[in-house]
């Protein structure tokens, strides 16, 4: 049965400021004067134009002794050390895999650093590079989504990978590449580097995947930091809607606020 | 589309062997994205109307000239068509990309409404031979995010059902010579029938199943689409396949079927919407493009 909804447009309203937490941020926007007090050193994201020092780039100042720069709100991913990243495979190459990671350029997966499951050692050589076409090939069953969010709204935590009660699990890239996957049933291998599942995944699996998925977008539209918690809470704030309605603009702003309504109470 | 080269194994998960009807976004085979629609939003226009559907959002302006008819047909008014692919619209629009897919959106507009049905186009005639009624319809992608042509063909019947043309009268003095005379009213206008208007319902083709309105990545996973043009009565007016990929004729009959269905579906929601807007009359807020 088909369902077309159509509706007329609905004037944006302004969400006010959620409880600032750890004093105000001094927010910017490009052409936005920072100081003109000249005896500050110009960092990233700022620039100096008539003894004042300007924003060049939408986002909060930070102030360390004499460097002041702008830390944007919306930027492609920078990479630290420490970070967990999923990347999409876009080209193989000779020793080394490119993938795609929001950051300014390609990223690079050489094949010396790639971990077989069992964790066996091997040697790298010719016979490697094509052995690895025996776990791997171009167009290979994935069983999975893949949700493209902006990195500054990934929150930083001790662990990325997740499994949620809800029957799926997350991995949220701290370049905003977030992977939701079924529940793998044994955890064996821990040694590996990955598992290859290549048996068609359930409804019930898929329905819980689709709705994480729609909660992951609501969440981003209305700029909610992603973590764990806020993304089992705003599942749970969904379950009383169907999937597919998640998506639709009074539904987002509804679940949404349930979900800060929560994480607020969970503070306090 | 360069950014999105997924792998038809990734469809596969998405809509599998097994015959379940649920996609990435949880969404049916048969259902569209929630749509908005609003109508008069660009002021020197005689009709005009911005449809978004999903991240797709197109803009139409439809200004009635008067011109002269066509040889062949007389007593008849004509429209134009042009589509510009704006450069905000996506990065490979930029500079002279988008004039390709522009001008395959504009032949698939005049292919659709080639059916004499579609548009009482004798209405248009002011003179026979002499004047007529012409309806530049100039279509503006400001964004794209899959199912271009459905969008597109719904924003046109949107702005063709705001069309407003003024009345004119002819008036012939003793020496032969015709002088158009314009109503001094500013309200005084003919609308266009828009009841046989064609909507585009595009069927895609993923792993063995066919849904409508795709997203971006739903349209990189499909190899083959069907283009089917309804009117609200659920009849064809016109067909077309594009992609790389083929088509099995049980399949092609299968997605006709359903796009018929769909199309149907897709009319009385826009039909209640346009009508709904209507009513609202001059209370409406308009919200335009910074609401």
């Amino acid at each position: 049965m088909a369902a077309v909804s159509m509706r007329l447009p609905v004037a944006r309203k302004a969400v006010g400021p959620s409880a600032p937490r750890g004093g105000e941020k001094h927010l910017v926007a490009p052409g936005d004067t920072i100081t003109t007090d000249t005896g500050y050193m110009r960092g990233h994201g700022t620039y100096v134009e008539e003894e004042k020092l300007i924003a060049s780039v939408a986002g909060a100042v930070e102030r360390v002794n004499k460097l002041v720069c702008v830390r944007a709100l919306k930027t492609r991913y920078n990479g630290e050390v420490g970070d967990i990243v999923v990347g999409r495979i876009t080209e193989v190459q000779q020793k080394r895999w490119k993938v795609e990671t929001n950051s300014r350029l390609d990223s690079v997966l050489l094949l010396s650093s790639m971990n077989l499951p069992g964790g066996e050692l091997r040697r790298r050589s010719a016979e490697d590079e094509l052995a690895m076409r025996d776990y791997l090939q171009e167009g290979d069953l994935i069983s999975g989504v893949l949700v493209q969010v902006s990195p500054s709204l990934v929150k930083r935590q001790k662990t990325h990978f997740h499994d949620l009660p809800c029957g799926a699990s997350v991995i949220l890239g701290n370049n905003g590449f977030i992977w939701i996957y079924p529940t793998p049933e044994q955890k064996d291998e821990e040694a590996g580097g990955f598992t290859t599942n290549l048996e068609p995944v359930p409804l019930s699996d898929r329905e819980v995947i689709s709705r994480l998925r729609n909660c992951i977008v609501a969440l981003v539209t209305q700029n909610l930091m992603l973590f764990d918690t806020s993304i089992l809470y705003c599942y749970e704030a969904s379950l009383s809607h169907q999937i597919k309605d998640i998506l639709k603009p009074e539904v987002m702003e509804e679940i949404v606020l349930e979900t800060r309504q929560r994480l607020l109470d969970l503070e306090g | 589309a360069k950014t999105f080269t997924l792998l038809q194994s990734e469809a596969v998960f998405w809509n599998g062997k097994d015959l379940e009807d649920l996609r990435v976004d949880g969404r049916g085979c048969e259902d569209y994205r929630c749509a908005e629609v609003e109508t008069d939003v660009v002021s020197n226009t005689s009709g005009s109307a911005r449809v978004k559907l999903g991240h797709t959002d197109i803009l139409v302006g439809v200004k009635a000239e008067m011109g002269t008819p066509k040889l062949e047909k007389p007593d008849e008014g004509y429209l134009e068509f042009f589509v510009d692919c704006s450069a905000n619209a996506t990065p490979e629009f930029e500079g002279r990309g988008g004039e390709e897919l522009g001008t395959e959106i504009a032949n698939t507009l005049y292919r659709v409404f080639s059916s004499e049905s579609s548009v009482d186009l004798k209405s248009l005639c002011i003179n026979p031979r002499e004047h007529c009624w012409v309806l530049y319809v100039d279509v503006l992608l400001l964004e794209c995010g899959g199912n271009l042509f459905d969008a597109i063909s719904i924003a046109v019947k949107a702005a063709l059902f705001n069309t407003r043309i003024p009345k004119v009268r002819v008036l012939e003095d003793e020496e032969g010579s015709k002088e158009i005379e314009l109503s001094d009213d500013p309200y005084d206008c003919i609308r266009l029938n828009v009841d046989d208007v064609p909507c585009i319902v595009t069927l895609s083709k993923i792993g063995y199943r066919h849904v409508v309105d795709a997203t971006l990545q739903e349209e990189a996973c499909s190899l083959a689409s069907l283009l089917i043009s309804v009117t609200s009565k659920g009849a064809l007016t016109s067909m077309k396949k594009v992609g790389k990929g083929s088509l099995d004729p049980e399949s092609i009959f299968e997605m006709m079927e359903m796009g018929k269905r769909v199309g149907k579906s897709l009319h009385i929601a826009l039909q209640k919407i346009l009508d709904e807007e209507e009513s609202l009359g001059t209370s409406r807020q308009k919200v335009g493009f910074l609401g």
